[in-house]
């Protein structure tokens, strides 16, 4: 116990960004037991963890409950249009590889209004960590049917229940071309919400996390039974996913060792209907990012971009000695 | 410009109408006067001609006006070119609606437009002729050449429909000339179809007395891409064409040329945007594939990588004009192009970009709407929707392309006003320009059209992200990567520090601020100035592709002696200070517009009821001016004739 206090401030120096050094200068404002304010303790932790510096960290949302993420992160933050995040955060990255780019969408944002575009950004496959926070409900404009609503859920837009089926975003997302990196997580499993944040911040390319999230206010007793019967979980484990403490095991029973890199079996789990499978469903670390794709090697400077202009105008132009 | 100089073109006019009747051979007869003509033909001196040349969709009108034109601009004529664009890809052949080619205006001086109806038109069968002249596009009495080779086709019901129409047209008193072109072209080529289009080249190059080195030039060029047997193939079809004409046909002009002193760069109006955005230092480009702004994207696709820069297709129009602000949010400004049915798309982002004071490019190449309208048409129907298209109080920036050559310079502008003013610009352009071509002076490339570098040093700590200057509504704008400048940026409501308001005294105050901005812009404008005197009986004000064709109409109404001026607007919102005081010295003020306007010839279009074109809606209700309009939805460049006419109605 004899440390001396420069030491203390050395060492607090080289810890270098803490927990406060992510959050906002407001408040969290979501619901009292909102599955979103677990979620932001995960992301914080994780920036905190990486050392992520604040400037060169961007919170790139859409509209939603789950969208008002970035005005809670201390970093650079961009609360857009409903369903336009990602085509914002590609526009974002594409000329800024030096940016450490998040995406907060919700199950209406993402699978609903930005469908398009959720599509696509799986294809373009860009640098990016995406947290879908799925509460299978509209929360802001006060519960509507989602696309994510089980079947026959009661809502102000459906009083005798959904018509239909669910949109099952894991099928979705692993159906499409390109597709690098899908996960599933729950906001009541906090340890391996971290992990599987965690695990998508370190892939490089388009890292898809459905986060099944809980809203007390219009979905209070959605995922009572998963919450209070462990057994209905399905803990997904591999030496290249993630791995479960001593603890966690005991409770979740229910465990896969699933290879990541195994496409047929991750679209088998993602299908199922009465477990919720927990962890990383696939990965492959060799899909190239629309980013670098399409990073060309040549300089934007003056000197350039006049050789190219004058290189074009010469093509169309008739001199005055012809 | 005074009244003095105006008179000149008018006398031009006049003689140019005199020497428009040509001595052209009977056409019944050409085959008769087969090798007697060459050494007799002497050429007309004209001061201008507008050329036609239609055909099927793939039978290289197109290539054939274009390269016209090129041989024309080379020789140091004025020429302003128009393309003829059936909408489908692969109309049915022989079809009205499927005429395809260019269109042409040849003259000794500059031009400004395309002109009125053509004066010679080369068809490639009759029914893309009949088209045209049902679209009264052909000047009466005009010359016609026409591929013969229908009159005796193996299918009865064509060659009724030929001699028909043939028949009809020399009635009306059209100089029809058959032209065996299929029977000369086969001797060259296996398949007519595919080198036609040269061998006309040569009949024009015979007709208005061009350098046929040029026009071999031309046709290097063109197919430069493509094998020496290729060149040699269409080399050998433009000189048969040419020599055809000059042994059988007996129409001969020359229009004189001047050479231009300063090299001159001849090409269309979305050519000249691409470059536009290549000059202005601009790193990104997001689009989505819509007619007829694509060319552009086109053009700047096979450019844009060899500056590093990228041109994003992207999978809607709203994901490009969000891609394109996420693109300019982290410091690379982007540029959206589009058209009329994207720009509707678009608004949501564009509301977005201006409530976060993101600084954004936003192009439309204007069509024909509502709806999908008419893609492949000019119309300037899009104004207010730029100006007002998106919901709640957003303001923003809004000019407009006049010429070719402002295509090019309105983009190099629109960034430094978007980057100083952080604000969103619209920059309108409309199908004519998009296509037509037009010879103007090479630009200087200038450091000063690109930007610096972003900023990418601490914010002082403590500053607000949105620290709206009192006076001028101006804000700093932090740029990611920025220490210190970690905001939340919202599309709601928000106070200085970006965040979400509540107040409703906060939310007064940032729409007060954005629309400061917009003033604080407008006191940078300078007043536009009046084209003829500045006082009068008619003041035309106009906007857009519109320009030439205005001026032109002013020009020969003024040299008929009536007291008519025009004005011509660059930036459209805001407006220049100074321009009530113009409209005071007119009795009359009127705005041409190609879009559409009540007129009051029905019962129920009445001053109740009557619907004003854009322009003229936004100068009443600025002005407080009794501003009259004019115009049409024919999905083409008013023609400066039709402008005439308009006015005359409209003068004591």
């Amino acid at each position: 116990m004899g440390i001396p206090v420069s030491e203390c401030l050395l060492k607090l120096m080289a810890e270098g960004y803490t927990l406060d050094d992510y959050r906002g200068d407001i408040p969290p404002r979501w619901c009292t037991g909102c599955g979103d304010n677990g979620i932001l303790a995960a992301v914080q932790r994780l920036c905190r963890d990486e050392q992520l510096p604040p400037e060169r960290t961007v919170f790139v949302s859409g509209i939603g409950c789950s969208s008002r993420f970035p005005h809670y992160m201390n970093a650079y933050g961009f609360h857009g249009l409903h369903g336009r995040a990602l085509p914002v955060a590609e526009g974002i990255k594409l000329r800024r590889p030096d940016l450490h780019v998040f995406v907060s969408t919700g199950d209406g944002d993402c699978c609903s209004i930005g469908a398009a575009h959720w599509i696509h950004a799986i294809r373009y496959n860009m640098d990016m960590t995406v947290l879908m926070h799925d509460n299978q409900i509209y929360g802001l404009t006060k519960k509507q049917a989602s696309p994510t609503s089980p079947r026959g859920v009661k809502s102000n837009t459906t009083p005798r229940g959904t018509y239909l089926d669910p949109l099952n975003p894991l099928s979705v997302t692993l159906g499409v071309a390109n597709v690098s990196f899908v996960a599933q997580a729950v906001d009541w499993i906090p340890e391996l919400l971290y992990d599987i944040i965690s695990e998508a911040y370190h892939h490089k390319g388009f890292s898809f996390v459905r986060i099944l999230q809980r809203c007390p206010e219009f979905m209070p007793h959605q995922f009572d039974p998963w919450v209070q019967n462990p057994d209905k979980m399905l803990l997904l484990t591999h030496e290249k996913g993630v791995q479960l403490s001593a603890g966690l095991s005991k409770v979740y029973r229910k465990q896969e060792a699933h290879d990541p890199g195994d496409l047929h079996r991750a679209r088998e789990i993602a299908s199922l209907s009465e477990q919720i499978p927990v962890g990383i469903l696939y990965r492959d670390s060799d899909v190239p990012c629309y980013e670098d794709v399409r990073m060309v090697d040549r300089l934007h400077t003056p000197d350039v971009i006049k050789g190219v202009l004058e290189e074009e105008f010469d093509k169309f132009t008739i001199w005055p000695s012809e | 410009m005074d009244r003095q100089t105006l008179k000149e073109p008018r006398q031009e006019q006049v003689r140019r109408a005199r020497v428009e009747k040509p001595k052209a051979a009977s056409p019944r007869k050409t085959g008769q006067r087969r090798g007697s003509r060459a050494a007799a033909k002497q050429a007309v001196t004209l001061k201008e001609h507008v050329v036609e040349i239609v055909s099927d969709s793939g039978e290289g009108a197109q290539r054939c006006g274009q390269s016209f034109g090129s041989v024309a601009a080379r020789m140091g004529n004025g020429i302003w070119t128009v393309e003829i664009i059936p909408a489908e890809i692969q109309p049915p052949a022989r079809s009205i609606a499927g005429a395809s080619g260019n269109r042409i205006r040849v003259a000794s001086e500059r031009v400004t437009n395309g002109g009125d109806e053509a004066d010679l038109v080369v068809a490639f069968n009759e029914q893309v002729l009949l088209g045209r002249y049902r679209a009264k596009e052909l000047k009466p009495g005009c010359i016609i050449l026409l591929e013969d080779k229908w009159r005796t086709d193996p299918d009865a019901e064509i060659a009724v429909s030929y001699a028909h129409v043939y028949d009809e047209l020399v009635a009306e008193g059209y100089k029809v000339h058959e032209i065996p072109m299929e029977s000369e072209c086969v001797k060259y080529v296996p398949d007519p179809r595919r080198g036609k289009n040269m061998f006309v080249l040569g009949l024009l190059c015979s007709i208005y007395s061009l350098d046929l080195e040029m026009a071999r030039e031309q046709i290097r060029f063109v197919f430069r891409k493509k094998d020496a047997k290729v060149i040699d193939l269409n080399l050998e079809l433009l000189g048969a064409g040419h020599d055809w004409a000059e042994e059988n046909l007996d129409i001969k002009y020359a229009i004189p040329a001047s050479k231009p002193k300063d090299p001159q760069i001849v090409m269309n109006g979305n050519t000249a945007l691409a470059l536009g955005v290549l000059a202005s230092g601009m790193e990104v480009c997001a689009m989505y594939p819509i007619t007829p702004a694509t060319s552009a994207s086109h053009y700047l696709s096979d450019i844009f990588e060899r500056v590093g820069c990228v041109v994003h297709q992207a999978e809607d129009e709203i994901a490009a004009c969000a891609f394109a602000i996420g693109a300019s949010y982290a410091g690379k400004c982007a540029v959206t192009i589009t058209s009329g049915p994207g720009l509707s798309l678009k608004q949501e982002g564009i509301g977005l970009a201006v409530m976060s004071e993101i600084p954004l490019v936003v192009v439309d190449v204007q069509r024909g709407g509502p709806s999908t309208g008419q893609p492949t048409k000019a119309e300037q129907g899009d104004l207010l929707s730029a100006c007002f298209g998106g919901h709640g109080d957003a303001p923003k920036v809004v000019m407009a392309a006049s010429t070719i050559e402002d295509c090019f310079y309105s983009v190099i502008m629109a960034r430094k006003i978007a980057e100083t003013f952080n604000m969103v610009v619209m920059v309108l352009t409309d199908a004519s320009l998009a296509t037509a071509q037009q010879p103007f002076p090479r630009p200087d490339f200038n450091e000063q059209w690109l930007a610096p570098p972003i900023d990418q040093s601490a914010v002082p700590e403590g500053a607000s992200p949105y620290d709206w200057d009192p006076r001028t509504g101006l804000a700093p704008r932090f740029i990611p990567g920025q220490p210190n400048g970690m905001h939340c940026l919202t599309g709601l409501a928000h106070d200085r520090l970006s965040h979400v308001a509540y107040d409703p005294e906060i939310n007064q105050e940032g729409i007060r601020n954005r629309s400061l901005k917009l003033a604080t812009f407008q006191k940078t404008l300078k007043a536009p100035a009046i084209f003829g005197d500045e006082d009068g009986d008619l003041l035309i004000v106009g906007w857009g592709s519109t320009q030439g064709a205005i001026e032109e109409a002013v020009e020969r109404l003024r040299a008929d002696g009536k007291r008519v001026s025009s004005l011509h607007l660059k930036f459209l919102q805001p407006m220049p200070s100074g321009m009530k005081d113009m409209f005071r010295r007119f009795d009359k003020v009127m705005t041409v517009e190609n879009t559409w306007s009540d007129s009051l010839d029905s019962e129920v279009f009445d001053e109740d009821s009557r619907r004003y074109a854009g322009l003229a809606l936004l100068l009443r209700a600025r002005f407080l001016v009794d501003v009259d309009c004019w115009g049409e939805v024919k999905g083409q460049s008013i023609k400066p004739g039709k402008i005439v006419r308009a006015v005359l109605e409209r003068l004591p």
